[in-house]
């Protein structure tokens, strides 16, 4: 029995190390070197990379993407459950509408991003409607902020929250909320002291990946984004492409990785943060 | 006696389908009120409606007189003891039987979950979570959690199924010892006969969403007014088309025919089937009717020729 299991786990474990573990390795070891002049990293080792994030220019960055990351997953949140609840309670249409909510996967996220730039850009859609209606005088300033990001997060990792909790809502038993109501609760009373506690795990998982892709975005804050609008990804994303500087790119990656789970330990239960 | 709860004509349709149909009765304070019939008889049904999770199409619920039909469920004074109990699976035993209280707004509670824990002997088990316990302690912990909030009325639905065949039986009478020193009106829902007619004060036996007899035990057990009350209540001998019957245990068998007043057929032993308690000897008649008789202990063999005999006061008798 186990000699059956330890073959049929070799796949997966010698995937895990040849495409993380050791990926990873190379990371680490990028991130101690020195920048090439074209690129690449050269000897010696250094610490200069670490030593550079503590400029204040990267701290805030760095906050400023855990708030908007930290934003779009409570508006996940908001704009996910009463879906997932609706789902969950739609009987023999759970499929159809499970599949809508998974059908933007579809296609790209690039070119799903790009619409989204069509939609809000000054000549774009709900400014030419809006101003042939006489609604307004000026374009709306609709694309290039922290806003239009948001919209772009929340839209795309939507999904990502509304599927961990439908799993959750849909096994919950419905007795319990008509016990609940049976025993004096009203219904807003019933949802915080029943429903809510028993969705916990829906809304963690739920949360966590949303929060996790946010994080990383680098994509929807460089095109919906600002010249302000820099999230921890794009300055990733940058030391490897324009900057030239893998070793500072190699140590921002490191920290972030490093942050997000300490951060995750100290959100998820005992037992829970097995899963990492 | 006073009815504290009282249907009128409720009735719940859906399209195509009559779940309830005119259902009326009266449920006496301090009654043990059983509402008995097969799956899908809308027993089922009925309890939703009374405890505000289903509203009737038609007809009115009284609760001491006042129409509680447009109440929803946290506003009357009924509690429920859910089939599969419902326990809050976050909360502990004393977190499920505060629940009720809380939302009261009662604030000095603890002595009334203690002695509601005590009456169901789950003191001690206070800070467990409901997946720890037993199958029985979860039934308690729903009961506590119900008549902790002392209901007008109590509403069972098939509150032993759940447990297994061994435990039923004790669960049964202290369920009732429990309804006895509480004074709490049960209305209790079920499929087995056995439970109605061993526990109820009244029972009102449904059938296809309508109720057929509402009488104590012994009258729908001995003066059944439909076919079905009297063969679902238990084993019938049919006879005379169909428009009477008799019960085995009222019917006896003999090689030599009795003298008196009993009416007597000739029958074949067509086979016995041993009981453990009893036997039931069963029989063909000279008609090819088939009559069961039960008899302490088996003395037939197939193929004897014999005489089967009841009086005609132990016929039950339909009106036609």
């Amino acid at each position: 029995m186990n000699r059956l299991r330890t073959w049929f786990l070799a796949p997966a474990r010698t995937l895990n190390f040849v495409f993380f573990l050791v990926p990873l390795a190379i990371i680490l070891a990028y991130s101690l070197m020195s920048r090439g002049i074209y690129g690449g990293v050269e000897m010696p080792w250094t610490f200069e990379s670490y030593q550079r994030l503590f400029d204040p220019l990267y701290g805030g960055i760095l906050m400023r993407s855990f708030a908007i990351s930290l934003l779009s997953t409570v508006l996940c949140l908001v704009l996910g459950y009463p879906l997932a609840l609706f789902i969950a309670r739609s009987g023999a249409r759970r499929n159809l509408y499970l599949n809508l909510v998974m059908l933007p996967f579809w296609t790209s996220f690039l070119v799903r991003t790009y619409a989204w730039m069509f939609l809000l850009r000054d000549t774009g859609l709900i400014n030419t409607v809006l101003l042939a209606m006489g609604v307004i005088r000026e374009p709306l300033p609709l694309l290039y902020n922290d806003g239009a990001v948001v919209l772009g997060l929340v839209y795309g990792y939507l999904p990502f929250m509304v599927l961990p909790l439908y799993t959750t809502l849909e096994r919950l038993d419905k007795s319990l909320f008509e016990a609940a109501a049976d025993l004096g609760a009203r219904p807003f009373v019933a949802f915080v002291q029943v429903m809510l506690p028993l969705s916990m795990p829906g809304i963690r998982a739920g949360s966590i990946l949303v929060f996790i892709s946010c994080i990383g975005a680098y994509l929807t804050p460089d095109l919906l984004g600002g010249s302000k609008t820099i999230m921890i990804g794009n300055v990733v994303q940058n030391q490897f492409t324009g900057a030239r500087d893998w070793p500072f790119g190699a140590a921002c990656s490191l920290v972030l990785m490093a942050l997000v789970m300490i951060l995750l330990k100290l959100f998820l239960r005992k037992g829970e943060d097995q899963l990492l | 006696m006073e009815a504290v709860l009282e249907l009128r004509d409720v009735s719940k349709h859906y399209p195509g389908h009559r779940a309830v149909h005119r259902v009326s009765l009266a449920v006496e304070a301090g009654a043990f009120y059983s509402i008995l019939g097969p799956s899908g008889c809308g027993k089922t049904s009925t309890l939703r409606m009374i405890a505000g999770f289903d509203e009737p199409t038609s007809g009115e619920i009284l609760l001491r007189g006042n129409p509680i039909q447009n109440l929803r469920p946290y506003q009357r004074p009924i509690n429920t003891v859910f089939q599969r109990y419902a326990l809050f699976p976050h909360l502990t035993v004393r977190g499920n039987v505060e629940f009720g209280l809380k939302r009261r707004g009662e604030t000095d509670y603890d002595a009334k979950v203690d002695e509601a824990l005590e009456m169901v002997e789950l003191t001690g088990k206070e800070s467990r979570m409901p997946a720890q316990l037993s199958g029985g302690e979860q039934q308690r912990v729903a009961l506590a959690r119900s008549l902790v909030l002392t209901p007008e009325v109590l509403l069972l639905d098939e509150p032993l199924s759940a447990l297994d065949p061994n435990l039923r039986k004790s669960v049964r009478l202290e369920l009732k010892a429990l309804q006895r020193r509480t004074g709490i009106t049960f209305v209790f829902i079920t499929h087995d006969q056995e439970e109605a007619l061993s526990l109820s004060d009244r029972i009102a036996v449904m059938n296809k969403g309508e109720v057929e007899q509402i009488g104590t035990p012994h009258e729908i057990y001995l003066h059944p007014t439909t076919p079905f009350v009297a063969g679902f209540l238990g084993a019938v001998n049919w006879i005379d088309g169909g428009k009477a019957g008799v019960r085995p245990e009222a019917t006896r068998i003999g090689r030599v025919a009795p003298e008196g007043d009993v009416r007597i057929l000739q029958a074949r032993v067509s086979h016995s089937v041993f009981l453990g308690n009893c036997v039931h000897v069963e029989t063909v008649t000279a008609l090819g009717g088939r009559i069961v008789a039960e008899v302490a202990a088996d003395g037939y063999r197939e193929g004897d020729a014999v005489y089967v005999w009841w009086r005609s006061a132990d016929e039950l008798r339909f009106g036609s």
